[in-house]
């Protein structure tokens, strides 16, 4: 038996699936995967996300802490509510985690952490916190709902505590408020609208409960995975590891390199491998064939003499079957110069796939060509 | 959560199931507790028509959202049919995985019996069992 969430016990009995997910029993599925995607992408779904990792980090050197701890720069939190999303590196620049940060007040962050690397999270974080004198606190006493899609801000500001409740309605994407206990941020998973709130582990049956009757339907982390993928989101463990860096796994975008005084952890790698340009690139895969694509399966050039003899050209790092899509799509680490036209090993059968440029679907819209 | 085992169908171990026909051909498929296990089914690969099959040879692919899952031939014989319209809607499988959702037709090998099959009873303390 596994780890379990505030909400382990109601969604057992609205008959949801459990499997086991980095220690933690979680809900995989609540009926049909497929009709739970596709109730996030049209409508209204919630996830209980309580297995993630809230770190609230408080202390006058927070801020210079974690600009050396994270490769995306909190400088750009100017105001208290605001998110940014990043990774800690290893000095090699292998990535520990991928995590949203928020400025809470000047002082005082909270960082949203995998489940899966909690622990070392925690312990990376720690050493460098004690020799900042900044109190890193893991708030375990919290629950985490996700509410997402087109209807998942109307569906859930009755349901919120009356103080947030004007202040949520107009928040900007990647900001939060918090009042009561209660923290409300616009971010998601799915490539859709909605929100994320964080409330005392007390109070989230209450609100998981609400949320039904208000028409929102329960979702697995099945449909989790596929909504993600779909937004071309990657999943920490899959995607990228301390094995890979940011610039092959399509996270260029969250390091900043400027200024180029801010000597944050991984910098020096991370800097010569991008004046070399020889790293794999991170991209998108359509499947042109029946079936489906999934992690660790072999990419090959699609034309012989393209490239070097026998040598794969990548590997999926993570597929699945895409709903909105009804085809298969994946997220894939190549070398340059392959595609876009590429075939992929599926069971010791050869098929024909594209390189495309994710994110495949947002907020309901596929974004590419078929 | 109890899963539909008719009264009138073999199973083995591995979650398929055979029905003996009139003509002495076997159809087979996977269970009701398969499919509920391996959720939404999005991809099916059936075997091509003439295939000699080996009792416990690797015969058709189910392939969920989740995973992709072998299905193994419950008996020797050759293949007389497949079922052509799993291609375009494999969620006939989930919905009806004793009738629509069949898989394949064999003619059985003279001389393989049901010997190694398990009877409904013997099916569902297996289910139990493996709870």
């Amino acid at each position: 038996m596994g780890l379990k969430t505030p909400l382990h016990d109601i969604c057992a009995s609205q008959g949801a699936k459990f499997i086991d997910f980095g220690g933690w029993d979680l809900p995989v599925s609540f009926g049909s995967q497929i009709e739970e995607h596709h109730a996030v992408r049209r409508d209204a779904g919630v996830f209980d996300v309580s297995h993630m990792g809230i770190l609230d980090l408080e202390g006058a050197r927070s801020r210079e802490l974690l600009r050396e701890l994270l490769a995306n720069d909190v400088a750009k939190l100017t105001s208290p509510g605001r998110a940014l999303y990043s990774c800690m590196l290893r000095p090699s620049g292998g990535i520990i985690d991928d995590l949203i940060v928020y400025l809470r007040a000047e002082g005082a962050f909270r960082l949203v952490v995998n489940a899966g690397t909690r622990g070392k999270d925690l312990d990376w974080i720690a050493e460098h916190a004690a020799r900042a004198g900044v109190q890193v606190r893991e708030r375990s006493d919290l629950a985490m709902l996700a509410v997402q899609g087109p209807k998942a801000l109307s569906r859930t500001l009755p349901l919120i505590p009356s103080a947030l409740r004007e202040g949520a309605q107009s928040l900007a994407r990647f900001s939060a408020l918090e009042a009561d206990g209660w923290f409300v941020a616009r971010t998601g998973y799915t490539g859709e609208d909605g929100v994320e709130i964080m409330l005392p582990a007390s109070e989230a049956e209450a609100l998981w409960r609400a949320l039904g009757a208000g028409g929102v339907r329960p979702i697995g982390l099945g449909a989790r995975d596929t909504l993600r993928l779909e937004a071309g989101l990657n999943l920490y463990g899959n995607d990228m590891d301390e094995s890979h860096h940011p610039l092959e796994s399509g996270l260029e975008w969250t390091v900043a390199f400027e200024p180029r005084t801010r000597l944050f952890i991984g910098r020096a790698p991370l800097e010569a491998l991008r004046a070399r340009a020889e790293h794999p690139l991170f991209v998108g895969l359509v499947l042109e064939e029946r079936g489906v694509l999934r992690s660790h399966q072999r990419i090959d050039r699609a034309r012989a003499g393209a490239g070097a003899a026998d040598a794969p050209a990548g590997e999926v790092t993570s597929g699945t079957f895409s709903p909105t899509l009804n085809r298969s799509i994946g997220l894939a680490r190549v070398a340059r110069g392959v595609g876009p036209e590429v075939r992929v090993d599926i069971r010791g059968k050869s098929h024909a796939a594209r390189i495309v440029k994710p994110p495949f679907v947002r907020e309901g819209r596929i974004l590419i060509d078929l | 959560m109890s899963s539909n085992v008719p009264g009138d169908l073999k199973y083995t171990r591995s979650h398929e199931w055979v029905r003996r026909l009139p003509s002495g051909e076997l159809e087979i498929g996977i269970t009701d507790h398969a499919q509920e296990a391996l959720g939404d089914l999005v991809f099916v690969e059936v075997p091509a028509v003439d295939r000699t099959l080996a009792r416990g040879e690797a015969c058709a692919v189910v392939e969920s959202v989740k995973a992709a899952s072998d299905v193994y031939s419950p008996l020797a014989g050759r293949v007389v049919g497949s079922n052509a319209e799993l291609a375009t809607q494999p969620e006939l499988l989930n919905q009806d995985p004793y009738g629509r959702g069949w898989l394949l037709r064999l003619a059985p090998e003279a001389g393989e019996g049901d010997a190694g099959l398990l009877s409904p009873a013997e099916y569902v303390k297996f289910l139990e069992e493996s709870q």
